[in-house]
């Protein structure tokens, strides 16, 4: 209509006539978009990812005529937090959106800014039971108390990739399940020259000191990690987290252990054979499958045998939706209608299959294996055994700390310094842990 | 001049489009950040309490900040000497180059087309410890090529690419003086028995110093402010906050961290900073140039 008003010389000598055009034009399709209630919903899934996410929410547009949830991609996690937040700092907040896991303290702080899920889902009388999603996920966005205030979204967890044809070369049949055990067979590999390098870890700050203090019943840091109050701080620096780190560094020198990068910069090393075995996400999986020309094993995530008898379940990372203040009732009760959608067992089930991250629900769990999914994948389960072999500690629920982002960094910072020989670990963790505890009190400052 | 004194209006006018885009995206910012510098305030926006110097001060009291301050001088002069001097160099080359000079000059000045991002990226493949080219040439060498564990050559990694980057700007301006300056001086000087050294460093190079001048500006700038695409890319700020300048610091604090305050007061600092650099620049070292 626009592109005729401006090239066809009628419209332009009868310009009343061509605008009035326009403008019923624009009326008739603003009217029937009006009928339905609109729902913003911004998020940070690229790729296959994000077409999956369209897909979604195309399913649900279809499934009733009542709301349409429109996803809008807004680039990486941090991109989109920050963009959500400068909309809702301009009055233009989206209904929806998708913060990070380390987001969470931020965002639940932000109390005019928020309203939390099982708020929601009262107002909107909407049929809602906590206990249907997976306490090992749903906690890390849920109060002491039990309350819900985001939806688990995407989550994943860490488990061990292992590459078969290295540990078959160098003898090891089982995939050890402690780090004692863990360590012999890595000397194998290493010793028999199977692979010039034993193990690395994408995400090192998660895998190797946030999920080993879940997994070892240690605290990362105190309030219960953070869930009971905003006077946490680190206590990594005072575990077993020091002996770790220690034996990490110590494999380093004979190349058990080799650090590959702050985030996914490890996987080649694995991929290419060069390790013969990674540590990383369970949604890394599809990228596992895809790139390695050799016979890989998904194996738990071990524990350490000098610090506990039996382990706990692991923590995740990942994602969860936010409801952003300033929405309308309609617009509430729209959103309430969708995370029910989201969280049915056929939806969760499926994205679960696609995408690799967890089912955020015991139902979708059970839907899955009933479908034979585990069955022709063999490995797929390994995360969802590990998150639901115990029920949840206070050391591994989650963490709950603010500024975690940048603790996160001071943390990688402080591994780099320790595996390049400048500090010794119990120095690098002191320094790391006092740096990190005045993110957390500058964090107590602005929000209390 | 007189002449124009009696159009009070007409000058604003026509200069009003160039000054409202500086106004909208440099003075109104600006000001927001110094505004924003005195407060603390939660990344929402839902409280703001006046906070007075304790941003500036908490930003001086981190050792961090004198981390990044020193990495910023470090890199910022590599990049901005390296730079200006690989491309006189090259177009000192290319200025004697006969055949074929056209496709030379594109191809040097190719690199300027590439986006910083992307420059990364592909300094990133060469570089990559696993799969990169270079890095296994050098481990033939003997040497073990890791920027993701040894802050130094991470530093080296961001420098060098960053040089590359901008190497083929600083060449077109080079190349444009060099062809400018009048070839009886340069014939001049070899009647007199002037060898090419010699001819380069008292002929050639005080010509090309209001070129030069320009340039080092430019380049500061550059290496302070336009390198971040290339560090985001390729380091992250990473090692052990090897490559964290001051401006990727504003960023880390700022956007990852939502740390408004004190990512405002960093942001303020530099400005004051590259504001005193620059007029050191014109006040001391534009003395020595001869236009």
């Amino acid at each position: 209509m626009s592109r005729s008003l401006l090239t066809s010389p009628r419209a332009w000598r009868r310009p009343a006539l061509g605008l009035a055009g326009t403008l019923a034009a624009t009326l008739l399709s603003m009217g029937s978009a009006q009928a339905e209630t609109q729902i913003e919903w911004w998020h940070a899934m690229g790729g296959a990812l994000g077409k999956k996410v369209n897909e979604i929410a195309a399913d649900f547009n279809a499934s009733q005529d009542e709301y349409v949830v429109n996803p809008v991609f807004k680039g990486n996690y941090t991109e989109t937090m920050t963009s959500a937040i400068a909309a809702f700092r301009a009055g233009k907040a989206p209904q929806i959106v998708q913060i990070y896991e380390v987001g969470t303290a931020t965002m639940m702080h932000a109390k005019g800014a928020i309203v939390p899920v099982y708020q929601l889902m009262a107002d909107a009388n909407a049929d809602f039971d906590p206990n249907a999603y997976l306490p090992a996920v749903a906690g890390y966005y849920t109060t002491t108390d039990g309350k819900m205030l985001s939806l688990p979204f995407n989550s994943s967890t860490p488990v061990t990739y292992v590459n078969r044809d290295i540990l078959d070369k160098a003898g090891v049949d089982e995939v050890p399940t402690t780090w004692q055990g863990l360590g012999k067979a890595l000397e194998k590999v290493v010793d028999s020259g199977a692979a010039e390098c034993g193990l690395t870890t994408t995400w090192p700050s998660w895998v190797m000191l946030e999920n080993y203090s879940a997994r070892n019943d240690i605290p990362f840091a105190s309030e219960a990690n953070g869930f009971k109050g905003l006077d946490a701080r680190l206590q990594f620096n005072k575990t077993a987290v020091v002996d770790h780190i220690q034996r990490l560094d110590q494999w380093q020198e004979d190349g058990r252990f080799v650090y590959g990068g702050r985030k996914d910069e490890a996987a080649p090393k694995f991929y290419s054979g060069e390790c013969a075995m990674m540590m990383g996400s369970s949604a890394s999986y599809a990228g596992v499958r895809d790139n390695a020309d050799f016979n890989f094993a998904v194996a738990p995530l071990p524990y350490d045998a000098d610090v506990v008898d039996t382990p706990n379940n692991t923590i995740i990372g990942g994602a969860s939706l936010w409801v952003l203040n300033g929405a309308s009732e309609a617009q509430k009760e729209g959103v309430a209608a969708f995370f029910k959608y989201l969280s049915s067992p056929e939806v969760q089930a499926d994205w679960h299959q696609f995408t690799g991250y967890l089912p955020i629900t015991t139902a979708a769990a059970k839907l899955t294996r009933e479908q034979g999914f585990y069955d022709k994948n063999p490995g797929t389960d390994v995360a969802i055994k590990q998150m639901t072999g115990s029920a949840p500690t206070e050391n591994s629920k989650g963490l709950r700390l603010g500024n975690m982002v940048q603790i996160r960094d001071v943390i990688n910072e402080a591994l780099e310094k320790i595996f390049s020989g400048d500090v010794s670990p119990q120095a690098g963790l002191d320094e790391a842990a006092e740096k990190g505890n005045a993110l957390l009190a500058k964090f107590q400052r602005a929000n209390s | 001049m007189t002449h124009f004194q009696r159009y009070r209006f007409t000058p604003w006018l026509l200069m009003a489009p160039q000054l409202i885009i500086v106004g909208v995206f440099f003075f109104w910012p600006a000001l927001q950040a110094v505004e924003q510098a005195f407060y603390v305030e939660d990344a929402f926006g839902l409280s703001r309490q006046f906070a007075g110097l304790a941003n500036f001060i908490a930003v001086l009291q981190e050792p961090d900040y004198y981390q990044a301050l020193g990495t910023t001088v470090v890199f910022s002069l590599s990049v901005a000497l390296g730079a200006m001097a690989i491309a006189l160099l090259l177009a000192v080359q290319a200025d004697r180059v006969l055949k074929g000079a056209n496709a030379y000059k594109t191809l040097l000045i190719w690199p300027y087309a590439v986006a910083p991002a992307v420059a990364g990226v592909l300094w990133l493949f060469l570089f990559d410890p696993t799969l990169g080219l270079v890095s296994a040439a050098l481990k033939a060498l003997g040497i073990d090529w890791n920027h993701n564990l040894d802050g130094g050559q991470a530093l080296l990694l961001v420098i060098l690419a960053s040089i590359w980057k901008q190497m083929s700007y600083n060449f077109v301006f080079f190349l444009a003086g060099l062809q400018a300056i009048p070839k009886s001086l340069l014939e001049a000087a070899a009647i007199d028995g002037a060898g090419p050294w010699r001819r380069f460093w008292t002929v050639t190079f005080p010509l090309l110093s209001p070129t030069s001048f320009f340039l080092l500006v430019m380049n500061s700038v550059y290496a302070f402010f336009e390198t971040f695409g290339t560090i985001d890319t390729v380091t992250g700020g990473g090692p052990g906050g090897a490559t964290t300048t001051l401006v990727y610091k504003v960023y880390q604090d700022g956007f990852i961290g939502q740390d408004l305050g004190a990512s405002a007061a960093q942001s303020v600092l530099l400005m004051i900073l590259v504001g005193l650099l620059t007029l050191i620049q014109f006040r001391f070292v534009e003395r020595r140039v001869q236009y």
